[in-house]
């Protein structure tokens, strides 16, 4: 009886605890955005967080398109091959990449790259009392910390899934056309006709739009309620990536579904 | 009008950090005149740093007043918190300067924050407030590059950047070598002497602490166990003064953690 009952009270205060950590998230993110507004006068605060934390993905994000590209080259070759269409190699390249592969991937590898510094830096200024010292100072460190680095994961994601996909596209084409021999214009020009600059592109930039919100805010949150010592941020930052991680798949789904269903 | 004689009070306050938690503050009475420097003392984890954090209002009292300037500091909204914090300033136990900033950008980020002075007027002041902790020379330095006692120099010259009227310090002496430590205790002597200011010093260090401090009040389990002048203090018979002052291993504060006796431990071994 008494396991029973302690693993339903165990059970309720999981619950319970998630519940009230969502509802604190909730609460935080509306109160940063509500704040948002004093960046206004001070960009260059998120500019300088833009440089930062998109200097610090471009090279793996830019290398990982490039071979995400390649086996995008290789794998569509053989199946279209099959079916003696390896002339959409080009579609099949970019349609993968601009509605799915860059959006996610950019976002999971933002998450471990960029994701990952910025939960230790907030948690770090936290442990060292740097965020203490903002508030005694009459500074709010959601307006002045917290707020800048969303609003530049925000800018930086997309710009990043970009360049990923770019990087990608020439991958493809590297494998499918000088290496395998797939004809030059087909690969250009099935492209061109295939691919919709507001169905394909802007919902893949909508996409990585909304992983940005949440792979950032995800990780300054981690960061802001780490317990402030050296283990707590190490274990925030472990939950900043399996936690992103799990966010950007879950609302992969849910943004697919409702935005290439017909 | 009248200025009350204390720039901060503390009435009757009550305080633990949540709701069934160990009481840190039961029925504390404090009072910080203007222009002087009190200390609070005690043993690690008495309270002392939590009577700065009821000060500038990062936490709440349960009872009771914290009053600054004759306003409850318990009871105001942010903006009205915001507001007075302009007033005070604070030195942290290990500076908290901004690792990301040089050192004159840790002394000049509240003059940013809440000024609009030009770019010469901000470089004279804060090379005049560095210039008084005598780390001119250290301004373009990073915090990783200079020792602990620098930070905390560093850090005491931007709690003054705004000249506040009160000016809190949470350990300013932990970890420091002699020579840093007689630097921190002449500086804080001298900018209260030279800003006016109310200093409010939390410490467990007697040497420097009696050299400095007008009043000193000590905490042990949550109240005032003794208060006075320095020189009061150090001919107090009180046991548990006389224990601190003379860092007696036992005494009112026991050596032993309480738990089993020896009887029950090790049964006629010893």
């Amino acid at each position: 009886m008494n396991l029973v009952i302690n693993t339903l009270a165990g059970l309720g205060a999981f619950v319970r605890g998630n519940l009230t950590g969502l509802g604190y998230a909730t609460r935080m993110f509306l109160t940063v955005m509500r704040r948002s507004a004093a960046l206004l006068k001070r960009i260059r605060l998120v500019t300088d967080q833009v440089h930062f934390v998109g200097n610090y993905s471009f090279v793996i994000i830019a290398v990982s398109g490039l071979f995400v590209g390649f086996v995008l080259g290789l794998q569509g070759y053989y199946t279209l091959n099959r079916y003696g269409s390896e002339q959409a190699l080009g579609l099949l390249v970019a349609l993968s990449l601009t509605r799915e592969l860059g959006p996610v991937v950019t976002a999971l590898l933002f998450a471990g790259r960029a994701g990952t510094s910025l939960t230790a830096e907030i948690g770090l200024m936290k442990a060292g009392e740097q965020l203490s010292a903002m508030e005694m100072m009459a500074v709010d460190p959601l307006t002045r910390v917290i707020a800048p680095r969303l609003w530049a994961g925000i800018i930086a994601m997309p710009v990043l899934a970009a360049i990923f996909s770019a990087v990608g596209i020439m991958g493809g084409y590297l494998v499918g056309v000088p290496l395998i021999g797939v004809d030059d214009g087909a690969f250009w020009s099935q492209m061109q006709a295939g691919v919709d600059v507001m169905k394909d592109i802007g919902n893949g930039v909508v996409k990585s739009m909304v992983f940005g919100v949440a792979v950032t805010f995800i990780a300054l949150y981690q960061g802001y309620e780490a317990k402030p010592t050296p283990e707590g941020v190490a274990r925030a930052t472990t939950r900043t990536v399996v936690i992103a991680s799990l966010a950007v798949l879950a609302l992969d789904f849910l943004l697919t579904a409702v935005m290439f269903s017909n | 009008m009248n200025q009350s004689p204390s720039l901060v009070s503390l009435k009757d306050v009550d305080f633990s950090y949540a709701p069934g938690e160990r009481t840190i503050l039961s029925g504390l009475n404090m009072e910080f005149p203007r222009g002087k420097v009190v200390a609070v003392m005690g043993g690690s984890g008495c309270g002392k740093t939590t009577v700065l954090r009821l000060i500038g209002g990062q936490v709440s009292a349960q009872k009771g007043q914290v009053l600054f300037d004759a306003q409850d500091v318990g009871t105001m909204n942010a903006q009205a918190l915001m507001a007075i914090r302009r007033r005070m300033g604070m030195l942290f136990q290990f500076g908290a300067l901004f690792t990301d900033m040089s050192v004159f950008e840790n002394v000049a980020f509240p003059l940013r924050e809440h000024t609009h002075l030009s770019e010469e007027v901000l470089r004279d002041l804060v090379l005049m407030k560095l210039n008084a902790v005598g780390l001119r020379g250290a301004r373009d330095l990073m915090p990783s590059q200079i020792s602990g006692g620098m930070a905390r120099r560093v850090a005491l010259a931007r709690a003054i950047a705004l000249d506040p009227p009160l000016i809190m310090y949470d350990e300013p002496f932990a970890g420091l070598d002699p020579i840093s430590l007689g630097i921190t205790a002449r500086l804080i002597k001298d900018m209260n002497q030279a800003l006016g200011a109310t200093s409010i010093l939390v410490t467990h260090d007697i040497p420097e602490t009696f050299e400095i401090a007008d009043y000193v009040y000590f905490i042990a389990n949550g109240k005032i166990a003794a208060e006075g002048t320095p020189s009061d203090l150090a001919a107090s018979a009180d046991p548990f003064v006389k224990q601190f002052v003379s860092a007696n291993p036992d005494g009112p504060v026991p050596f032993h953690y309480p738990g089993a006796s020896l009887t029950e431990d090790f049964g006629g071994r010893v």
